[in-house]
């Protein structure tokens, strides 16, 4: 299996300001698998994907990319969609000059219009279903939209691995629903892995391949079927963990008996969280 | 037709060299100032360029009292005050704390000490005037060509970095996951708007001088669609309000009290807020382009809720 997958992670631990973020993470990703990165806030996912991208060292273990070590920044082989954007409404950027930032970005000098980087730019919003808006301002655009114009963004260099920081937060159900179809897409019909990380499973639950599930800095990987289970998820939190199945929805709760667990709308979550380490 | 051009812009006004050096270096910054301030609106460092002017104040001053072209008292400073902002985060937007508070207000007192004991050996007092509120008037010749040269390295800057500098604004990490150095980035940027503050500051003057890095930016920002239109209309209209400010202020020598001309500053700064109010006419605030997916937003919770 070694030699298919994309992305290796072996016992990965991070240690920041003297805390121990995460310990032991190890888990693969194969081109086109759709994979959740799962857990509450400030279990670790953002550190862990900062590991993935580089961006923050690893106190011990090592991260394979295409069979190699990491190096600094993947050699265009991975995508990354932050979780938002910086911007102001009056910020001058249309979608197709973010989506234009894709191609050069990071490269000094001015970009000059050509019709074939045009054509390359009209693509990657189409391939998000984003040409509508493909002229108005980045700013004026709703929380979904400019996920879609993110992604494209990230598209446009033709990674093999999309990672995504928490894209469907703070997003309308409808929306939701149209990344992760549109992340599925990517998947399933162009190889591309796909790690989007989420604090609520349930918005993935019908289209990711596998999981990983992160909390307290450390992580359970595998078929969501398999992960989503009472004794590997407590296992894991190392306290008590219910998994409840309700009208085809997950609904984890954790949290041991001396603390009241928190109501952390459980309607709009799905995840009730008693034990949010932050 | 002919009598009323001839009435707003007074016979001889090119023939006089300090109106003609007002034109030229005007021009300059207000280019200049056009394209950085773009940036530095995108970039919501406003307030940087505000501290940085603060302390250029007080350099300026300096210069003064040692009997410097107060240009050069107004550059270093403010890249050093650059550098320092850098170093201890003072840029960042949430970065406006009491801590700065304090240290601005100690620029400035500074700058007060070094005014006075400069207008008491030198007995010029319309030297704190000059500083505090520039005059496009006396510039020295012997400046010319360091403020154009200045003007020309800070634009060479930020056309380099264009779109560095909108990707790290766009958002950080993405950046430095792309592998653009964002601190040095940042580091570079900060220097050219400290030139361009340096350069603002000897046309109207170290306390004034963001109106011409902010006013011109945030307009064209709000009528243009592009960043590169939006330097480029920045540019055009800080220039404009650079000409005309000349223009009314040559013209205020016949104004009340007869035989002193107002400052060009105050026509320039003034023209700056007609010219952003203007924007507002052109192109109102719009709301988000998609209303319907906070309403959806709103109907979620009993959509989804378990009861």
């Amino acid at each position: 299996m070694t030699d298919n997958d994309l992305l290796r992670l072996e016992n990965i631990g991070v240690r920041l300001g003297g805390r121990q973020i995460l310990s032991g993470v190890s888990f693969t990703v194969a081109p086109g698998q759709f994979t959740g990165l799962i857990g509450p806030n400030g279990a670790g996912k953002t550190t862990l994907l900062r590991v993935i991208l580089g961006l923050t060292p690893p106190t011990e273990g090592r991260v394979l990319l295409n069979g190699s070590p990491k190096t600094r920044h993947g050699g265009g082989l991975i995508g990354y969609v932050p979780q938002k954007l910086a911007i102001d409404q009056d910020m001058p950027l249309r979608a197709r000059d973010v989506v234009g930032l894709g191609i050069d970005g990071n490269k000094l000098g001015f970009p000059l219009p050509s019709a074939s980087r045009r054509q390359r730019i009209t693509e990657a919003l189409e391939a998000v279903g984003a040409e509508s808006y493909a002229d108005a301002r980045i700013g004026e655009l709703s929380g979904g939209e400019q996920q879609r114009v993110l992604i494209a963004h990230a598209l446009i260099g033709r990674p093999k691995l999309l990672l995504l920081d928490e894209p469907l937060a703070n997003l309308d159900l409808r929306s939701e629903q149209g990344i992760v179809s549109v992340l599925a897409r990517l998947a399933h019909e162009q190889g591309i892995a796909v790690l989007i990380s989420a604090h609520d499973l349930n918005p993935l639950l019908r289209e990711i391949d596998t999981v990983v599930y992160v909390a307290a800095g450390r992580a359970a990987a595998g078929r969501t079927d398999e992960i989503i289970q009472s004794d590997v998820l407590s296992a894991l939190y190392g306290s008590r963990v219910d998994v409840l199945h309700v009208n085809g929805r997950v609904l984890v709760i954790a949290g041991d008996e001396q603390q009241e667990p928190q109501a952390h709308h459980p309607a709009e979550t799905g995840v009730v969280v008693g034990l949010d380490r932050t | 037709m002919g009598h009323f051009f001839s009435y707003i812009v007074e016979p001889g006004l090119l023939s006089n060299g300090a109106v003609r050096t007002a034109f030229l270096v005007g021009t300059v910054v207000a280019v200049t100032s056009g394209v950085v301030g773009v940036l530095t609106v995108i970039r919501g460092q406003s307030f940087a360029g505000h501290s940085l002017a603060d302390v250029a104040t007080t350099g300026g001053a300096g210069a003064f009292l040692i009997g410097v072209n107060q240009f050069w008292g107004f550059l270093i400073a403010g890249v050093a005050g650059a550098a320092i902002m850098e170093l201890i985060g003072v840029q960042r937007r949430r970065g406006r704390d009491v801590a700065t508070g304090v240290v601005l207000g100690a620029a400035l007192g500074a700058a007060a000490l070094f005014l006075y004991l400069g207008t008491q050996t030198s007995s010029t007092t319309g030297a704190s005037f000059t500083i505090l509120f520039g005059s496009m008037f006396v510039i020295s010749p012997n400046t010319i060509s360091a403020l154009i040269a200045s003007g020309v390295l800070a634009l060479a800057v930020v056309a380099v970095l264009s779109r560095v500098l909108l990707l790290t604004s766009l958002s950080p990490e993405l950046a430095a996951a792309r592998g653009v150095p964002v601190r040095a980035v940042s580091i570079a940027y900060l220097a050219a708007l400290a030139v361009a503050v340096s350069l603002s500051a000897v046309v109207i003057g170290a306390v004034l001088s963001t109106a011409l890095l902010i006013g011109p930016a945030a307009t064209a920002l709000r009528v243009a669609k592009s960043p590169g239109r939006a330097m480029a209309a920045a540019a055009l209209i800080g220039t404009a309000i650079t000409w005309l400010g000349i223009l009314l202020a040559y013209d205020s020598f016949y104004w009340p009290p007869h035989g002193h001309g107002w400052p060009v500053s105050f026509f320039v700064v003034a023209l700056v807020v007609v010219a952003y109010l203007l924007s507002y006419a052109w192109r109102p605030r719009r709301k988000r382009r998609d209303p319907a997916a906070t309403a959806a937003a709103d109907r979620k919770e009993p959509a989804c809720s378990p009861a």
